[in-house]
């Protein structure tokens, strides 16, 4: 059945959206009843205050942090397409390099953290971090993307004895496309989670101006109302990135893939 | 008139392509063909009619240059009839990110063909399959039907001297399969291309061939041969006659002693 979009936009939005002022209605009442203090649990009206009060400081390391998370996943994609694309050349390629790249992908970014901050600059560490757990599902999805062109296409680029780089153009990088995007979805997600775990390790030794050493900042005071504002931003800028790759996703995969088709359906 | 006589109609016509003593033998060690030869003569539409794992997908593959034998030759009349083969699949194997339009410009954007130069060979070349109206779309509004007219399109656009028909019309429904099978005669009388084809449908092959090669399943053993007047009308007609009916009773008593022979 045909829905109009504004039935999908009330079914995708409106719903979660209505949950979530239900949720916050439940919290802001429990809060008034129950008579808690803000320094325990603050009702969403006083972190929203918060949220106004400190809009400059707090805006000002969402910057901070939205900035590094993006420079990650951008330096993230081109190095994972481009490894993705050596690898894709020649099996030895894939054998040398693959297991550091997994190597890195499962150790825990937590635990790499404090010694990158050893050595570089706390901004830069930040941005390592991020860039380190964004490559790995950006590299291995667009890897598996290149790898499994349908073999009736590779049959008929072969048949018109289509160059490597003909391939790769029209066949390859094409075919590899949904893969990529899937990965670029994750490493989106990844890059935020990252560079908060890296602000942490940097707030912890007093160093940084990201969202995330304001929460530590703000533990640090009691301040418990702006942990939660500082929270709350860090989780609509996970929201945001993760919509923004989705709809870049979907623009560029419409029509023809099942992935993109299944949300208009 | 009978089959055999029909035979020596085409004896004559010279072959594009001859298959010599040609083996395949696959890697994990499965015999697809042994000792096997063929001559594709320069005109004819040749079907390759047998039961499932003959080894008449393969037959094509080897004479498109797609897999290489593993034993005996595969010769040519001329190096560019090799070089200019159409090949339509089983499945219509359009690229689904790709319009129409593209997807008949593939071949000769591969050749390096500017797309302004090439427009009017595919604009021709979808006319003639009736898809010139649906040129913008994507493969996946299109019916199983109109996208193998896309892939046949896509393989005439390049006026192949031979275009291979792997089973392309085996997964569409019996209306539409007639109306292509149709709709291919014409596009044969119009582009002269030789055609060989691949069927497991006795009544398909009987309808459109000059010849219906029989294949065993023992490795492309060849069963019988069978050869149809290329000057008898394709039509309703043709498809109550005597002759069609004959067509068929024997290939379907080659194809009848093809599985026999495998069943162990």
């Amino acid at each position: 059945m045909i829905q109009k979009p504004s039935a999908i936009a009330w079914r995708d939005i409106g719903v979660p959206l209505a949950v979530l002022l239900a949720a916050l209605a439940l919290w802001e009442a429990l809060v008034r009843w129950k008579n808690i203090p803000p320094y325990i649990l603050p009702a969403p009206s006083v972190i929203l205050a918060k949220l106004i009060e400190d809009r400059e400081l707090l805006f000002s390391s969402l910057l901070v942090t939205l900035g590094v998370t993006i420079e990650a996943l951008i330096i993230a994609t081109v190095c994972g397409v481009a490894l993705a694309l050596l690898i894709a050349q020649s099996k030895w390629l894939e054998r040398a390099l693959l297991p550091f790249a997994i190597t890195l992908q499962v150790t825990p970014i937590i635990a790499i953290a404090p010694l990158l901050l050893v050595y570089l600059q706390p901004g830069n560490a930040v941005l390592v971090c991020a860039f380190l757990v964004a490559f790995f599902p950006i590299l291995s999805n667009t890897s598996l993307g290149l790898a499994s062109v349908d073999f009736g296409l590779r049959d008929l680029f072969d048949l018109y004895r289509a160059s490597p780089w003909q391939k790769l153009i029209y066949l390859r990088l094409p075919s590899a496309l949904p893969q990529f995007l899937a990965g670029l979805r994750i490493g989106g997600g990844l890059a935020l989670i990252g560079a908060i775990v890296a602000e942490l390790a940097a707030g912890a030794s007093g160093q940084g101006t990201g969202l995330a050493y304001r929460i530590v900042e703000a533990g640090f005071r009691l301040d418990i109302p702006r942990m939660f504002a500082a929270l709350a931003l860090i989780s609509l800028s996970g929201l945001a990135i993760y919509g923004a790759l989705a709809a870049l996703s979907y623009v560029l995969l419409r029509g023809w893939h099942e992935s993109a088709r299944a949300q208009d359906e | 008139m009978s089959a055999r006589e029909i035979a020596d109609v085409q004896v004559t016509a010279p072959a594009l392509v001859s298959l010599r003593a040609v083996g395949k033998i696959f890697p994990s060690g499965l015999v697809a063909l042994a000792d096997y030869d063929l001559d594709v003569r320069d005109g004819e539409i040749l079907t390759l009619l047998g039961p499932s794992g003959c080894g008449k997908s393969t037959v094509l593959r080897l004479i498109a240059g797609l897999a290489s034998p593993t034993a005996g030759a595969i010769d040519w009349s001329a190096p560019q009839v090799k070089n200019n083969i159409g090949v339509v699949f089983q499945d219509a194997t359009l690229l689904p990110w790709a319009s129409v339009f593209d997807n008949v410009f593939l071949p000769l954007r591969l050749k390096g063909v500017p797309r302004q130069a090439a427009s009017p060979r595919i604009e021709e070349a979808l006319a003639h399959v009736g898809l010139l109206n649906f040129s913008r779309a994507l493969p996946r509004e299109l019916s199983g039907g109109m996208r193998m007219r896309c892939a046949i399109a896509r393989a005439l656009v390049t006026r192949p001297t031979l275009m291979m028909m792997d089973e392309p019309f085996a997964a569409l429904d019996e209306v539409t399969r007639f109306k292509l099978n149709d709709d291919l005669l014409a596009l044969k009388r119009r582009f002269g291309a030789t055609i060989v084809f691949v069927t497991h449908s006795v009544f398909e092959a009987a309808y459109l061939s000059t010849r219906i090669v029989v294949m065993s399943r023992r490795a492309g053993r060849l069963i019988d041969e069978i050869e149809i007047d290329p000057a008898i009308p394709r039509d309703d007609d043709y498809r109550s006659s005597r002759t069609f009916a004959d067509v068929c009773r024997r290939a379907s008593q080659a194809l009848r002693v093809s599985i026999e022979e495998a069943t162990p």
